[in-house]
């Protein structure tokens, strides 16, 4: 094991997958010369050269396409979004490329690409680079959509993403870049796609939490822990598909269930766990799922605003309560 | 401006717990003070509600339908810009949680935090209108009674008896794991009181009852029917009581057992008050004036003559009422009320024949104010209208005495000149012993028998 950071992981990731497999290149704006707007392609272009590290100019649409024909014929291609953001102006792409070729082409073509790079609030990034994108993605049947919270996954994820047959969406957050975490040096270390893990064990209430908002959920928990209350933490890792069994084991277990989004909660995937939670366990809830989510309005710029329109600390405490039936104690 | 709390009136002297009727004002709207707020269902009367400070009615914690114990929290008034979260925050999941049990739900037991947001009962979407069905006891495929189901639809405000609180109308609120808990566990949900928001029963709960078993056991009604294989349908239903029939259950107790009756008869010749009564009746433009009044009338007058039956037992001491506040018994469909005629001593006969049936018309629609259902020194029980010969009242505590109407009959009477027809009518009047004594009963009843067979004296 090694102590790196989040960003690191990423880049060990590519670099080991780039050397095991030349089918593996990756391809986006400034990942080259530049060697990545947050420098997760560092390195990259000097050891892979200009062949496997291609620079492009400002044209989602166009480099994502590139990706998905490269795909198609054989290669694997990582397509690096500066933010996530701007994989809106690919969408056609992705959604109607990308996620539907393998069906359209009676199984053909598959397209083994991964599209990824950060999303996600962040700090004062504003209405526009402030979205939870993965709500974009997780609905199209066909995309693999994985949400890593530590370097650990970060690593192994990308590994399984890389290597997996079929589109894989990939969300960073610049809010973790820089976080520290164990890292399994093991070239062949994985982590697969669809399996959720229990982040902190606890016997009185479920939080389904990802990225940014599991750590929240942490902090809550250990706040908690001084009333009485015993926190269970899934983090689901994967979106699409979804583990659902480790999410209903734990909910099966505590009885009681809060999800934590970090997007607006209509239609989100809180409202998705919730409905699973309720069609597979109620007979084992004690209390109807809460839902922790981020306001319906777009990112504000200013700081305090930000911090309103996001779910605190506080907010999944109080919804924690609530769902124990509890100012403090079971 | 100030932030008012609406709480559940004590409405009368009773009164323990009150069901919203309806809100008549919804969260948002502009509120006046003294602005009806909303209609409330207590153990005697429906009353209006009204506020007690101005603003905005920003929050309502309490939905229509639900039965709260009096003091608890249902609304909150205040100016738009009013913080209004810490006093929200104190109502507590537990707020609507089910009358008269007296234990607070603990997630109400210590003070929420201040910026916490509101736990808000879950309001429900629709009026669950098989919760009031009478449960059928044993075979759920045979048809209610349709008399029975008459009289429970007549009820539109049952709810369950004190003893089971938890159960509103007969659906209980239970979360799923409670529910699965429990038939497991074989308790009976309906004899559990919930803690959870809306009296919800969660796992605690059910858990608790499953700890104390013999409690539950013993508050579980017997009432399992014995199969009878040659006879199909329900043996029996169970109605929920209506909270006047439950209040009625438990005051009657309360005088029968302890207050010491016994009963004095006297038959009155009511010929002259007949006949003086069709007389009246026929002016034009006077009140028609019933027997009832007649007999309200010469009871308060004579009362004045003998405070010592128009008096209560207080313990240590016998409270002697210098005026008479006459309860007049009124039957109703679920029940009975005692409406208060005030100052009955100093009210005409046509005084009291209006005031009496204004107050028996409005008993009819719920609509007394509930000052006007306390406060009385003396009752009067008629029920001659179902030609009842005559029969004992049970005295309403803690007044001392109540005196019971039969029907005026025409009977056979002894004249000087031989046998005649006469009206005759009962009056046995029911007394507590600790106040008086049967001679005093005797003695009063004596001389309202003598008001009412010289009748023109009840006319000055």
């Amino acid at each position: 094991m090694a102590v790196m950071t989040y960003r690191e992981a990423l880049n060990l990731a590519l670099r080991e997958e780039m050397r095991r497999d030349p089918d593996v290149f990756v391809i986006g704006e400034e990942v080259g010369l530049y060697e990545g707007a947050y420098k997760v392609t560092q390195g990259l272009l000097k050891e892979f050269g200009p062949k496997r590290i291609v620079d492009t100019p400002i044209a989602e649409s166009g480099f994502t396409g590139v990706g998905i024909g490269a795909a198609m014929v054989g290669l694997r291609p990582v397509v690096e979004m500066m933010t996530f953001n701007f994989a809106l102006l690919a969408l056609d792409q992705i959604v109607n490329s990308a996620a539907k070729l393998n069906y359209m082409s009676g199984g053909q073509f598959n397209v083994p690409i991964v599209i990824r790079g950060p999303g996600g609030p962040a700090h004062q990034l504003a209405a526009q680079h402030s979205q939870s994108m993965e709500v974009y993605f997780y609905h199209v049947p066909g995309l693999k959509v994985v949400r890593p919270s530590t370097p650990m996954d970060a690593k192994g994820l990308l590994k399984s993403a890389i290597r997996d047959d079929n589109p894989v969406i990939f969300i960073e957050s610049e809010t973790l870049y820089n976080i520290k975490g164990e890292v399994p040096e093991d070239p062949e270390f994985l982590v697969p796609l669809g399996e959720a893990i229990v982040r902190r064990e606890g016997t009185d209430v479920t939080v389904i939490a990802y990225m940014g908002m599991m750590y929240r959920a942490m902090e809550a928990a250990e706040e908690l822990a001084k009333d009485g209350i015993s926190v269970e933490i899934v983090d689901p890792r994967t979106l699409q598909p979804m583990d659902k069994d480790t999410i209903i084991g734990s909910v099966r277990k505590t009885h009681r269930a809060v999800v934590v989004e970090a997007g607006a909660g209509f239609a989100g995937m809180g409202s998705e766990i919730a409905a699973e939670i309720t069609e597979d366990a109620f007979d084992d809830l004690d209390a109807p799922v809460e839902r922790v989510t981020g306001a319906s309005a777009p990112m504000p710029y200013a700081r305090n605003l930000e911090r309103l329109k996001t779910p605190t600390k506080e907010k999944i405490m109080d919804a924690v309560r609530k769902v124990c039936y509890a100012n403090g104690g079971r | 401006m100030a932030v008012t709390k609406v709480v559940m009136p004590k409405l009368s002297e009773q009164m323990e717990s009150g069901k919203i009727i309806k809100w008549l004002k919804k969260e948002g709207d502009r509120i006046q003070s003294g602005d009806i707020l909303a209609e409330v269902e207590t153990d005697k009367a429906d009353v209006e509600m009204e506020a007690f400070g101005g603003g905005v009615l920003r929050k309502i914690l309490v939905p229509a339908g639900n039965k709260v114990t009096v003091g608890s929290l249902i609304g909150v008034i205040a100016d738009e810009s009013e913080d209004i979260n810490s006093v929200v925050a104190q109502a507590g999941g537990g707020a609507p949680a089910a009358a008269a049990q007296g234990a607070a739900a603990p997630s109400a037991a210590k003070p929420a935090m201040a910026d916490r947001p509101a736990a808000v009962p879950p309001q429900p979407k629709s009026e669950d209108l098989t919760a009031r069905k009478p449960v059928p006891s044993k075979g759920p495929e045979a048809p209610a009674s349709p008399r029975v189901a008459e009289v429970v639809a007549q009820q539109p405000a049952a709810s369950m008896a004190p003893a089971q609180p938890s159960a509103d109308g007969g659906r209980v609120k239970a979360s799923p794991l409670a529910r699965k808990i429990a038939a497991q566990s074989g308790v009976d949900l309906k004899l559990i009181h919930g803690s959870g928001p809306g009296g919800r029963i969660v796992r605690r709960d059910v858990e608790a009852a499953q700890s104390s078993p013999p409690a539950a056991a013993a508050a579980a009604p017997a009432l399992r029917p014995v199969a009878q294989p040659s006879v199909s349908g329900p043996e029996f239903e169970d109605v929920p009581l209506t909270p006047m029939r439950s209040a009625i259950a438990k005051r009657m107790p309360l005088s029968k057992a302890p207050v010491p009756h016994f009963y004095v008869t006297s038959e009155v010749a009511m010929d002259r008050a007949w006949a003086l009564r069709e007389e009246l009746n026929a002016l034009e433009g006077q009140p028609k004036i019933s027997v009832n009044d007649f007999i309200i009338r010469a009871c308060a007058l004579t009362l004045l003559h003998h405070p010592g039956v128009n008096a209560s037992f207080q313990g240590e001491s016998i409270r002697v009422f210098h005026r008479v506040h006459m309860g007049i018994a009124v039957a109703l469909e679920e029940g009975l009320i005692t409406p208060v005629l005030r100052d009955a001593h100093a009210k005409s006969l046509a005084q009291i024949a209006v005031d009496a049936r204004d107050l028996a018309e409005r008993a009819r629609q719920r609509k007394l104010r509930t000052q006007e259902l306390s406060g009385a020194t003396f009752s009067i029980s008629n029920l001659g209208m179902f030609d009842v010969r005559d029969f004992s009242a049970i005295i309403n505590p803690p007044e001392g005495a109540i005196v019971a109407v039969g029907a005026v009959r025409k009977v056979p009477v002894v004249t000087e000149d031989g046998l005649g027809v006469g009206r005759r009518m009962a009056l046995t009047i029911s007394c507590d012993h600790r106040v008086m004594d049967g001679a005093m009963g005797a003695r009063y009843l004596q001389d309202v028998k003598k008001l009412l067979e010289e009748p023109l004296r009840l006319l000055v």
